[in-house]
């Protein structure tokens, strides 16, 4: 659609009104909400709201105009409110109030759907869409709030006045400083990416070899062997955490590096065994009997047939059992010793004794990492698959996900 | 450790030493040394014969004029096995801007949601706050516990506690509070003092104290039971340095927790950031501890089992 062609007002002048009331009667709800007084918000939104759509399509002639206006309001409301922040709110509240009375007015919001569908129909399939988006907030809104929240002057998980206005002064970067100069904080991330990474290692060799051979359609007993394998993933972690504390301690192990390595690989073994599995079903076994015929012995074939094949399960089974580790703080609680603490040990105390907005940062850190980390993973993927012109498979993430799924429905 | 070049490494779980040294216990693998826990730990831990008891006054170093240790602790020594580092105090903090012009003096004030309206925080144990609403309630100081230790007095004091039961956030760690007040979720939350000093004179937030009723608690060493003679050796030349009458008071430039040590009290000097003096915000100072409780050990052994039941079902009504 073009910007400079106006679209012409088709709804009446009830439904601009109207639409102009929903929306600004929700918002008045959730405004009345902070001050207490949700129904006063209701009547007023709606009012209000009917009042300016009604006004604005009938006086203003386009819809920039009309949002622009509706913005400099908005902003300006809000700005008498509570300064900085409600100012933002405020334009950004009568821009997207703008949007939607023109969105109604003008038809746009029929456009994508066929023009025999139910009003009934068109309100459900905007509702859903709204509901999906709710959804994706519900999940993200968490992880988000947490970074600004670590930038915070104050030694406390509070949004103060300074930082809702936008001044500088209430911002700092004084817990990554914490975190990055901090003895505790350092030995412990020493620990983690001293921990992970061998854990990992082991899980992915041991699960590997087991998927291969469980795949073997003359193994005895495979299905008793697979769920005995894949029981640490499914056993309430402290049960195993409080077993392996027991065992440990017997032989020896608790209290030591090698201890919470060998505690964290049996964690992520199940996750290398269901990714490779899932592989391997895609896999010709023919190709391997190829390669003998050809006089290749088992390992070559494996690690010049099998292995470049079923890579993609096997490097998600790996991110899996390294996150298991990086991101476990119940078994090593138990099986660790306070020389082995780690990352998400110290996280964990930190938040009882301290409450400390190291944490935050240790957490933006954390995210980011990950975000780099998966990216350069499906970059990485992309490219091999367009090296070896394959047609983009399903991501290793994907099949992941759908394994895990299928193992809670319980068929592992 | 500077001075003898031992390499420290702490594991912050005191608040489960009791269950975890149990644990070690059971799994026959002790891997603290040595543990800091409150008095009352030290005393279980005493008592099932997983702490070792102690000499104090072969163990630790003698005040600088030559009173040998148990002497220079006196009273604080609650068991063979406790060598007391501090002496702490679970008081109420407020909020200056939200209490309106009214400040409140009396530890009452918590139960009054009349003239100082909101929520306030408690800790989710029976312990501090029974004695603070029986007191409240209209029974004197001194009948405190001959009252609670009958039903009926146990009741009374869940009554009281009834009255703002909608009003009270219950905290279990010792962070909670200090938070709660800088969010200014609250308008008044106990916790332990020194938490508070550092909220009002480090964080800067605007809190101050209401010493009235504190309640004196001591945190200290225990070593565990079953050492080998090397580990112990090692921990008994730790204990002596640490627990002299200089590092007791060197503790307070950090925090405002008087020293168990009669002779550490002259040397308190400033904070060490700060430059502030650290003598009147210790909770032993005379003008904080007007009217003071000091934990009932004895009373709380027991009857904690007991009470502790009776609490957890008033609080899940």
């Amino acid at each position: 659609m073009s910007k400079s062609k106006q679209k012409p007002i088709v709804a009446s002048q009830q439904q601009i009104a109207g639409s102009g009331a929903f929306f600004a009667g929700l918002f008045g709800f959730l405004f009345g909400m902070t001050q207490e007084m949700p129904l006063i918000g209701i009547a007023g939104g709606i009012v209000a709201g009917a009042i300016v759509a009604f006004l604005a399509s009938k006086y203003i002639p386009t819809k920039r105009l009309a949002q622009l206006m509706s913005v400099i309001l908005g902003g300006l409301l809000g700005y008498v409110q509570s300064q900085v922040t409600g100012a933002i709110v405020g334009a950004v509240f009568g821009w997207t109030f703008m949007w939607f009375v023109y969105w109604v007015a003008t038809g746009e919001y029929r456009r994508r759907l066929p023009s025999y569908a139910t009003p009934w129909q068109v309100i459900w399939h905007h509702s859903f869409v709204v509901l999906c988006w709710a959804i994706f907030l519900f999940l993200i809104t968490p992880i988000i709030v947490v970074m600004p929240l670590s930038f915070n002057a104050e030694n406390f998980f509070t949004f103060t006045p300074e930082m809702l206005n936008f001044d500088p002064a209430g911002y700092s970067l004084k817990h990554y400083q914490d975190f990055l100069t901090n003895s505790d904080w350092q030995s412990a991330l020493k620990n983690s990416f001293l921990i992970a990474p061998v854990a990992t290692l082991i899980s992915v060799s041991l699960g590997t070899l087991a998927a291969i051979g469980l795949s073997q359609p003359f193994v005895p007993f495979r299905r008793a062997i697979m769920a005995i394998l894949i029981s640490p993933m499914i056993m309430p972690l402290i049960i195993s955490a409080a077993g392996m504390y027991f065992f440990y301690s017997r032989v020896g192990l608790q209290g030591t590096y090698l201890g919470v390595v060998l505690a964290h690989a049996a964690l992520g073994i199940p996750f290398v065994i269901i990714t490779v599995t899932a592989t391997l079903i895609g896999f010709d076994r023919s190709l391997t009997r190829a390669a003998a015929s050809l006089g290749a012995n088992p390992i070559t074939t494996f690690f010049r047939v099998q292995m470049p094949l079923i890579l993609p399960g096997v490097v998600s089974g790996g991110l899996f059992a390294f996150i298991t580790s990086f991101d476990e703080v119940v078994v090593v609680l138990f099986v660790g010793s306070a020389g082995q603490k780690t990352l998400p040990w110290q996280m964990f105390t930190g938040l009882r004794e301290q409450i400390s907005p190291t944490i935050l940062a240790v957490a933006t850190i954390l995210v980011a990492l990950s975000i780099l980390m998966l990216t350069t993973l499906e970059l990485l993927r992309r490219r091999s698959e367009k090296l070896r012109g394959m047609t983009p498979a399903k991501s290793a993430v994907k099949q992941t996900a759908e394994w895990r799924m299928s193992v809670a429905g319980g068929k592992p | 450790m500077e001075k003898t070049g031992i390499k420290v490494i702490n594991d912050e779980s005191s608040a489960e030493a009791v269950a975890k040294l149990r644990a070690m216990d059971e799994a026959g693998n002790v891997t603290w040394d040595l543990v800091d826990v409150v008095a009352a730990d030290a005393i279980r831990l005493c008592d099932e014969g997983l702490a070792m008891e102690i000499d104090h006054d072969e163990v630790l170093a003698k005040a600088p004029d030559g009173t040998p240790a148990s002497k220079d602790f006196g009273d604080l020594i609650v068991s063979q096995c406790f060598i007391p580092q501090i002496v702490y105090s679970t008081t109420f903090g407020y909020r200056t801007d939200l209490v309106g012009d009214k400040k409140p003096t009396s530890v009452c004030a918590v139960f009054d949601t009349k003239t100082w309206p909101g929520k306030r925080s408690l800790e989710k144990r029976p312990i501090n706050n029974m004695e603070w609403a029986l007191i409240c309630d209209g029974v004197a100081k001194d009948e405190v516990y001959d009252v609670l230790a009958t039903p009926e007095g146990q009741e009374r004091a869940l009554k009281k506690l009834d009255t703002i039961k909608d009003d009270v956030i219950w905290w279990s760690a010792g962070a909670d509070t200090p938070q709660l007040l800088a969010d200014g979720e609250i308008v008044m939350g106990s916790t332990y003092n020194g938490r508070l000093f550092s909220v009002i004179e480090e964080q800067k937030q605007p809190v101050a104290m209401l010493w009235d009723a504190q309640v004196f608690d001591l945190d200290g060493w225990i070593v565990p039971a079953g050492l080998s003679p090397e580990r112990k050796a090692r921990v008994m030349d730790y204990l002596k340095f640490a627990t002299d009458t200089q590092r007791l008071a060197d503790q307070a430039k950090y925090i405002s927790y008087g020293p168990a040590r009669k002779s550490s009290a002259p040397l308190v000097g400033k904070h060490a950031d700060l430059g502030i003096d650290m003598a009147p915000h210790m909770p032993t100072d005379p003008n904080n501890a007007k009217n003071t409780f000091l934990y009932n050990y004895e009373f709380w052994a027991d009857y904690r089992d007991d009470i502790d039941a009776k609490f957890q079902a008033w609080l899940a009504k």
